[in-house]
């Protein structure tokens, strides 16, 4: 079966008899991403863009071919326009300091934004203007619309799939509304990228941003999309050795983006494996993922929608990749320890949408997300774990 | 102190099944009587817990009792371990209790190092209250 050998792919599931349906923390690495960088470590280990020896050239055609990848993965024209960044928090960082800061008028965000979309804004001190939801919290489209209509060049800010709650925003259809009014936008594609493909031409988003680490890859490595029409207008940012073309001591001429923005030796092995990482994502395919997934979390669903006294936020059937839930009058934090102590991974807390948590007056939730190798045993499992935990805790 | 908590050292112990043990301490965190909504206030709560816990100090003949509470039932249990534990003790009993024998509790084992952080706070707050007593 297609499934056990997926699982087969990743070392951890060797060495562990947990059951972890935290991938939208992180995913668990596949055994290509690891000896991709550990390749790099012990057989070509050398600086890149500087070094003019062989060595020196292969990791630079390594971490450049990584960048044609993650290009060619999120279908964008011209490979200058991928900058590789730590993850998704610096790529939204970089896009506040270096483009919202001198070009935009304010933010307009969604009401499911994680953490990182938010904070950013908030240091430029840009005013923020939130989507109001519908029920389901779906986004309210009219007072979107209304939001673009009374403040010209915005600079909209939104998750595609939510963190914290599974569901999926219409951005092809928000990002065409945005630009009829002028604004640009940039796309969270942080929790989207490894469930579905995406297709930057199609949407025409002006900025994207993406994590390694939710995609089967490292951690400390991401990947920004900035469209090349808007280049001339973004600032340099952290700023340093390998990001110039001339320097004196009262000015600097910088290399055009995406060297601009990556200063400094940049996490070359990251590069690299998340290079590797795509090239497996897109070997198992997302017919593949897709299909499997929305099984997965179809499995989970109907066996979480028997339970008794359980709470969702959102239309069961809009939650894709993962699932949020509470027992009523049970804290989240009692069923992640038990859960935890049966050998079953989850996500406990407010997942870092502490607003949308006030909004629904609640503390936080259990979330449960799956991956590629999540498979119906491990569904199985957590069912068995979570009415054992209920049965302790109102019993 | 000494005694009280051999006592949870030894009724911990009993229990081959980290589910039993968690069934004890969740147990003794239904059993613990609450607070009045009015007495949760920021000047009792532990700062450094994932989950909201309460801890406020009672004199009675120069001696310390400890109130506690929580909003989820498990770390209720272990907040009320720890006010019982430390209860009826003058401060300066408290501040010359060594720390690290709680170790022995086993906690370690069943909270994990984020709750471990915040079962430290709970500690620290016990300490912080026999301190203020001592100066008082």
């Amino acid at each position: 079966m297609q499934s056990e050998m997926i699982r087969d792919d990743f070392a951890f599931f060797n060495h562990s008899d947990l059951v972890y349906l935290d991938s939208a923390s992180t995913t668990q690495k596949p055994k290509s991403v690891l000896e991709a960088m550990d390749a790099y470590n012990t057989q070509y280990c050398a600086n890149i863009h500087r070094s003019s020896h062989g060595l020196g050239n292969a990791a630079t055609s390594k971490y450049e071919t990584a960048r044609e990848i993650i290009g060619k993965f999120l279908h964008v024209g011209d490979k200058s326009e991928i900058i590789f960044t730590k993850g998704v928090t610096e790529g939204i960082n970089l896009v506040a300091q270096s483009y919202a800061k001198e070009h935009a008028s304010c933010v307009i965000i969604s009401a499911l934004e994680h953490h990182s979309n938010i904070l950013p804004w908030q240091q430029i001190k840009k005013p923020l203007h939130v989507i109001q939801t519908k029920e389901n919290l779906t986004p309210d489209l009219e007072h979107f619309e209304s939001l673009l209509a009374q403040n010209p060049n915005a600079l909209v800010a939104l998750i595609h799939t939510s963190n914290a709650f599974g569901i999926t925003h219409p951005i092809k259809e928000m990002i065409a509304l945005a630009h009829r009014y002028g604004a640009k936008v940039l796309i969270d594609a942080a929790q989207s990228a490894s469930h579905m493909p995406i297709n930057i031409s199609d949407l025409d988003a002006d900025f994207l941003v993406i994590s390694g680490h939710k995609l089967y890859g490292p951690t400390g490595i991401g990947a920004l999309y900035i469209k090349k029409d808007l280049h001339p207008l973004c600032n340099p940012y952290q700023v340093g050795g390998g990001a110039i073309m001339q320097v004196f001591y009262d000015h600097t001429e910088y290399l055009p983006i995406p060297y601009m923005y990556e200063s400094g030796t940049p996490n070359i092995a990251g590069a690299i494996g998340f290079g590797a990482a795509i090239e497996y994502l897109q070997s198992v395919g997302y017919a593949y993922i897709a299909k499997h997934e929305q099984n997965i979390i179809a499995y989970a669903l109907e066996q979480l929608s028997q339970i008794e006294d359980i709470l969702f936020y959102t239309q069961v059937a809009s939650m894709q990749s993962n699932i949020s839930f509470n027992i009523s009058n049970i804290h989240h934090h009692d069923l992640g320890i038990l859960l935890d102590k049966q050998k079953v991974q989850v996500r406990v807390g407010h997942h870092c949408v502490q607003p949308t948590m006030r909004f629904l007056g609640i503390d936080g939730t259990v979330r449960v997300s799956v991956g590629i190798y999540t498979n119906k045993a491990d569904i199985d499992q957590f069912i068995k774990a979570l009415k054992r935990s209920i049965a302790m805790l109102k019993g | 102190m000494q005694e009280k908590l051999e006592n949870y050292i030894e009724e911990l112990s009993l229990f081959d099944d980290i589910m039993d043990k968690y069934e004890y301490i969740i147990d003794l965190g239904k059993r613990a009587p609450s607070l009045r909504e009015n007495e949760k206030i920021d000047e009792y709560k532990i700062q450094g817990c994932q989950s909201s816990v309460w801890i406020i100090k009672e004199l009675r003949e120069g001696k310390l009792y400890f109130k506690t509470d929580s909003d989820t039932v498990i770390v209720r249990g272990l907040a009320r371990i720890l006010g019982d534990i430390f209860a009826a003790h003058l401060p300066q009993e408290i501040l010359n209790f060594d720390t690290k024998e709680l170790e022995k509790l086993g906690l370690q084992e069943i909270i994990s190092p984020v709750r471990l952080n915040g079962f430290t706070s709970m500690i620290n707050k016990i300490y912080q209250y026999a301190k203020d007593e001592n100066r008082g």
